[in-house]
């Protein structure tokens, strides 16, 4: 029995990733289930306003480098950051009002909104590949490692290394920052409450004076942001390629149908469940449990899925709370 | 669902006007040489097939749509299921593969049938406990299904894996393949349902696009199924071999007495082959749905799209209704996967893209009018014609349209982007028809 060696492995290959997934998710998810509860459709596109959203400010980060300004320690795309979720903010501000608030004024049926964000997911995408092609990109420059596997052992002694990445720091602390602060907005400023307002009830936010066209702006702005934030945390992270932010699609919607649809709180603890899920079900057991007990030597990796499968994780989950409990674990709406 | 049903009726020969139209394009297509067009019939008649099986697939998506308004994110799983349907049925066994692992792969799949069954009976039934004994059944039937899958697997990958490692096929003819392609789609579509039915409309949505991704990484994956990314090849088709017609004095002099060459001439005489066979089944579908349509059946389902409140309190059962539809839909959607992985006579599972399949069949629908069969087929055609021409058309228009800037960055960046236009082009196409002419180019009546 190697209970420390076993330990370093788990934090090291499930613990740290799946934290770092876990935040990118649940900011993905949060973008999703705001605009769910105050506009009541599922956003198809939010995949692609993410992949746009980062590949405006990869094109900021480059000009920033061309100008030879850097972050230091951190990624420069951090700097390029505020510039790429005002211009994704702009962008997604007009097709608001290009297209969705024709079927707003009508009252158009949910699944309308649906269709319509479909065709905008296509327009994203196509302008995304327009930007900046379809290759993947790599635009992480800053310190690469908090702690090095190397460094870790001979520190410690133990066999097992321990590798934190810059980006993994960067995501989570970005995130409980952004998280906070859309926590503070929504309950403490006025636009905040009138937003959780106009979401519980509609019409009785109406009538108390509440401008509903303010609300969804201001709605469309935060999902801008919070996707973008997503957006290029997951890139520096892992790296940026416009599919890949196209099949994320799937964990985000089922992080926040897991909490709950238009439940804050539940897509952020939605987004930890399905990350740590999802690689706690892909990743080999093997070497932990060659650590915890010496003599078993099981025949395979003792990978309950193949990575591959990582998405059937996000769907297993969707269908158990699907079946069980619709509104999810956190009493979403469910209308 | 069009947002303003009472709009004005349309002129009845509208549909007619359009369709030729659309002949009138791939006759162009056919014979005019030119910057447009291609002006070879090989050419003509490839896009017209791929558009007709496209026409099947939008049928089955409007079954879902059009008659009962529910929105399915996953196509390309259903189609990607139904072409499994042809290596599964049609290819020759493979020597050894049976005896290498096919009884235990049996008994694995049944396991993992068996468990889910016995897990769903014992949570209706038990009374108490019935959590713990489901998660124990779960965890039992988990276990003894990888005892006995993996080793099947590896045994069945090792046979021969430069030529085969797969399972094989029955050997039984092709054209039985298309129709248990749709039985399989409809399978799936019917577990999906039964899950996903009868919540919010957008939980189909979500559920069908998390099915159909999974699908596809089934067959891209699962070696000893089609040989995932290996590709499956050299499928039986319905139709003879181009070869085999060059090589027959009477069919040259046939093809020249129509002023073919015999290379073209074989390749317009196979591609007419199978255009006449997905013609059939088009037109055998369309007959079907539209007798449906018009029966007492269709009219109810008519009713629960336009008002569910209204037809659940005359004592419809909606949900139920709307499982049937979604398994018929998808059982069509299967049919037409099988068809193309037989006019490809390839199974390539890393080519099934959902933005190829899933949401430029939705656009077909949408802009044929959603609601009506022919409107669909129409709208199938036509997507799948402009969507192959763009190709040509969209950077000759980028060039057109660029002519006046200066040599340079921007201009090549964006004649060298002018492939992604497509996508650009679909989406406004789709956004514009939404929004103007939500009943689509042929309204239903």
């Amino acid at each position: 029995m190697d209970i420390l060696n076993a330990l370093v492995a788990i934090l090291n290959y499930v613990v740290i990733p799946a934290t770092a997934y876990g935040a990118q998710l649940a900011l993905g998810a949060l973008g999703v289930t705001l605009i769910y509860g105050i506009l009541r459709f599922s956003n198809f596109a939010h995949g692609d306003t993410m992949a746009i959203g980062t590949a405006i400010t990869i094109l900021f980060t480059w000009m920033l480098q061309s100008f030879g300004i850097s972050f230091g320690p951190l990624p420069t795309a951090l700097l390029a950051l505020p510039l790429g979720i005002a211009a994704t903010a702009v962008l997604v501000l007009a097709t608001d009002r290009a297209v969705y608030r024709f079927y707003r004024v009508q009252r158009a049926a949910p699944i309308i909104f649906v269709m319509a964000s479909v065709g905008v997911m296509f327009v994203l995408n196509g302008l995304t590949r327009l930007l900046i092609g379809v290759d993947e990109r790599r635009f992480d420059d800053g310190t690469r490692f908090v702690i090095n596997a190397r460094e870790f052992r001979e520190w410690s002694g133990l066999s097992e290394g321990l590798a934190l990445r810059g980006t993994q720091v960067l995501t989570v602390v970005v995130a409980v920052a952004v998280v906070w602060a859309l926590f503070w907005f929504l309950n403490r400023t006025r636009s905040g409450k009138a937003m959780r307002a106009y979401s519980d009830n509609e019409d009785l936010a109406l009538l108390s004076g509440i401008d509903p066209e303010r609300v969804v702006r201001l709605t469309w702005i935060i999902a801008a942001g919070l996707a973008t934030i997503a957006g290029v945390l997951y890139g520096l992270d892992k790296s940026f390629r416009p599919f890949n932010y196209f099949q994320m699609l799937l964990p985000i919607f089922a992080a926040a149908i897991v909490g709950g649809l238009g439940n804050p709180v539940g897509a952020i603890a939605g987004g930890f469940i399905v990350a740590f899920s999802e690689v706690a079900v892909t990743y080999p057991w093997r070497k932990v449990a060659g650590y915890l007990a010496p003599d078993w030597q099981p025949a395979g990796l003792l990978q309950l899925l193949g990575t591959e499968y990582k998405f059937a994780v996000s769907f297993v989950i969707l269908i158990v709370v699907l079946l069980f409990r619709p509104t999810g674990l956190f009493r979403g709406k469910s209308v | 669902m069009s947002t303003n049903r009472q709009a004005a009726a349309s002129s009845r020969w509208r549909a007619p006007v359009l369709f030729a139209i659309l002949a009138v394009l791939f006759l162009l297509e056919g014979t005019v040489r030119n910057a447009m067009f291609s002006g070879s019939w090989n050419t003509s008649l490839a896009i017209l097939n791929m558009g007709l099986i496209s026409a099947i697939t939008a049928l089955g998506v409007n079954m879902q749509w059009g008659y009962a308004g529910l929105f399915n994110a996953g196509v390309v799983g259903f189609l990607a299921l139904g072409a499994l349907a042809p290596i599964l049925i049609s290819l020759p066994p493979v020597e050894g593969a049976w005896a290498a692992g096919g009884p235990r792969l049996m008994a694995a799949l049944l396991a993992g049938l068996g468990t889910l069954a016995l897990a769903s009976m014992a949570w209706h039934r038990l009374r108490a406990g019935r959590g713990l004994a489901v998660t124990l059944i779960l965890i039992a039937g988990f276990v003894i299904y990888r005892w006995l899958f993996d080793p099947a697997v590896t045994a069945i990958e090792a046979n021969n894996p430069a030529r085969h490692g797969n399972i094989g096929g029955l050997g039984l003819p092709i054209l039985l393949s298309w129709l248990v392609g749709g039985i399989f789609a409809a399978a799936a579509a019917w577990a999906i349902g039964k899950v996903a039915l009868g919540l919010r409309s957008d939980y189909l949505a979500i559920a069908t696009l998390g099915i159909g991704e999974i699908i596809v990484a089934v067959l891209r994956n699962e070696e000893w199924l089609a040989r995932g990314v290996k590709n499956i090849t050299a499928i039986p088709r319905p139709v003879p071999y181009e070869v085999q017609l060059q090589r027959n004095p009477e069919f040259v002099e046939f093809a020249q007495s129509w002023g073919f060459t015999a290379a073209t001439g074989s390749g317009v005489w196979v591609k007419l082959g199978y255009m006449s066979l997905f013609l059939v089944v088009l037109l055998t579908l369309i007959l079907l749905a539209q007798l449906a349509l018009n029966s007492p059946w269709g009219r109810m389902m008519r009713a629960i799209r336009d008002n569910e409140t209204a037809a659940e309190a005359m004592g419809k059962h909606v949900t139920a209704r709307h499982l049937q539809i979604f398994v018929i839909g998808s059982a069509v959607i299967g049919i037409s996967g099988a068809m193309m992985v037989t006019l490809d006579g390839l199974l390539a599972p890393s080519s099934y893209n959902p933005l190829r399949y899933t949401f430029l069949i939705w656009v077909m629908v949408i802009v044929g009018g959603s609601g009506n069969n022919w409107g669909s087929v129409l709208g199938a055609v036509l997507i799948w014609f402009l969507w192959i021409k763009a190709e040509v058309w969209g950077p000759a228009l980028i060039g057109l349209l660029t002519l006046p800037l200066p040599d340079g960055g921007l201009k090549s960046h964006l004649l060298s982007g002018s492939p992604h236009m497509r996508f650009i082009a679909m989406g406004l196409v789709l956004l514009l028809v939404l929004r103007f002419a939500p009943r689509g180019l042929v309204p239903e009546r």
